[in-house]
């Protein structure tokens, strides 16, 4: 018993960080289902203190506090198990070649030929911008479709019929809460600050997507700023005012355009190189704004692409629909 | 190692562990938006500056607001403020 | 000091980051609210990051931003790992809204988060 106590003490610990006095119990629900469960477990109680075989005692005491047991030892074994992950880990670092020396087998040829090439066969003086959107264009093409599938499916998931709830009438009443019909009436520092920083994030984003081939940053970066300033101005303002700009129509559109137009992109640039065509595309002045080829407008459809995907996650999450 | 790596790569740790061991779900995710933080200051450590500003952005900016949205949309943050003891122990 | 310490010490960075990565295991496993395992999930998704971009630093370079034309690979560090960890955050991104909306609807449907509660009332229906 005292060793009973002892492991569900440790359990406390390792789950809340100190003891507690009281000794561990399961949630109140599962309490009362263990607990007053009529007549079998009156059945129980009254058998316990018979006389009876230990295997018989062990069987009834483990579907009395069987749950409990198990959440108990499946604690102390996970804590276990992941010890000794990180001592496993741990152990293979130590036969990792030295942080930060250059004979290190990542730096190999393939990293070479991307930094010596990539101005003369892309134009963009960002290597990262020219290896993810050129070099390994079907890789970023990919992640593209992934945000898109994930929006699509936090749509299904959160999405509450417009129409459905003008007429009072919802499939499912969990969903309304009150954040449906709120306004967020929010208070004045908030939105003066807004009226600040949100033109900022759009020129900041505007300015990391198109600056993409020259200086850190590209289509990701700045689409996701872009998308930051997007939830800003409809934190502060009201989703109505954002609505007036950036609504149900012009999300559908926008992210279908960008998706589209990128998917084209890569096409023509898979299509031509495989058929070992010279693919005609001005390459621009490395270090300027019109630089890169085909990098831009991917960088510029990637970017918008982004920024919807996040507000439209926001949107959701916060009133069901965009 | 600098100094200023080292105390960055400690404060990484300690938020991971303090936010297993908190109780309160919003301290939870504000501990976990400084985490996102103090990774864009890593990024650029590592000579990395593009994972620095989307890191920022992202995790910093869109993964925190989507959490504070699901919290408000369980309606956590509000019983949390006002019955706080009872309550977490139920969410526990 | 032992050699292999010092070679933890060494690697610093990835040493930080398997760390990162076990509690991040551990708050997934032995927490039962949802958010907290959610969380534990973006830890170790972060810790693998980690681990990438270090393995692509090497001392004494710049970022791999080609600038006045000099395109001797020996100036910069290694863009790869830069290029993956990039997609890699944005997927984490879709991820951890899909997960917190799959949250949102049980939450709708057994009022808890609480992932052994939600067992037991599922199997409570199924009876």
């Amino acid at each position: 018993m005292r060793n009973k106590r002892f492991f569900s003490r440790l359990s406390d610990f390792v789950e809340y960080g100190s003891f507690r006095e009281e000794e561990y119990t399961l949630s109140p629900s599962h309490k009362a289902n263990i607990d007053t469960d009529t007549p079998e477990n009156r059945w129980l109680t009254s058998v316990q203190h018979s006389e009876r075989s230990a295997p018989v005692r062990l069987m009834d005491w483990l579907k009395l506090r069987g749950f409990e047991v198990f959440n108990n030892l499946y604690r102390i074994a996970s804590v276990i198990i992941c010890i000794t992950l990180i001592a496993v880990l741990l152990s293979v670092v130590v036969f990792l070649p030295p942080f930060g020396s250059d004979d290190n087998p990542a730096v190999n040829e393939v990293v070479e030929r991307y930094v010596s090439k990539t101005v003369e066969e892309t134009g963009a003086t960002n290597s990262v911008a020219g290896m993810i959107s050129a070099y390994r264009g079907f890789d970023t093409l990919g992640e593209a479709h992934v945000l898109f599938v994930a929006a699509c499916s936090v749509i299904v998931l959160l999405r509450v019929d417009p129409s459905e709830r003008r007429r009072g009438r919802l499939v499912d009443p969990g969903m309304t809460g009150e954040d449906l019909d709120f306004e967020p009436n929010s208070d004045l520092i908030l939105r003066k600050a807004a009226k600040l920083l949100v033109p900022l994030s759009f020129i900041l984003g505007l300015y990391v997507i198109l600056n993409g081939t020259t200086s850190p940053g590209g289509g990701f970066s700045g689409g996701a700023l872009m998308g930051a300033g997007l939830i800003l101005c409809s934190v502060a303002f009201g989703f109505g005012r954002t609505q007036r700009f950036f609504g149900d129509g012009m999300y559908h559109l926008v992210k279908t355009v960008c998706l589209a137009s990128y998917a084209l992109m890569m096409a023509y640039f898979i299509f031509m190189g495989a058929n070992g065509f010279d693919d005609h595309v001005w390459l621009g002045v490395p270090g300027s704004i019109i630089s890169g080829g085909l990098i831009l407008p991917i960088n510029i459809a990637v970017g918008l692409e982004v920024a919807c995907t996040m507000y439209c996650f926001y949107a959701l999450f916060r009133k069901g629909g965009l | 190692m600098t100094l200023f790596e080292g105390i960055l790569l400690a404060f990484l740790i300690a938020c991971a562990i303090s936010v297993s061991v908190t109780r309160n779900l919003l301290a939870s995710i504000i501990i976990f938006m400084s985490f996102s933080l103090i990774m864009s200051v890593l990024w650029l450590t590592l000579e990395a500056p593009d994972l620095a500003i989307t890191e920022a952005a992202v995790g910093a900016g869109v993964t925190s607001l989507l959490f504070f949205a699901t919290l408000k949309k369980i309606h956590a943050i509000k019983a949390e403020d006002a019955k706080s003891e009872e309550d977490e122990s139920d969410e526990e | 000091m032992p050699d292999f310490l010092m070679n933890l010490f060494t690697n610093y960075y990835e040493t930080a980051a398997m760390i990162l990565f076990g509690i991040g295991f551990t708050t997934l496993l032995t927490h039962r609210n949802l958010i907290k395992k959610i969380i534990g999930f973006n830890f170790m998704d972060a810790a693998i990051y980690l681990f990438l971009a270090a393995k692509g630093y090497i001392a004494g370079r710049l970022a791999p931003i080609i600038v006045d034309g000099n395109t001797d690979p020996s100036n910069y560090v290694n863009p790869i790992p830069t290029g993956l960890v990039l997609t890699g955050i944005v997927v984490s991104v879709s991820v951890t809204a899909f997960m917190l909306a799959l949250t949102c609807r049980l939450y709708d449907r057994f009022h808890t988060l609480d992932i052994d509660e939600i067992t037991h009332l599922v199997r409570k229906e199924r009876d």
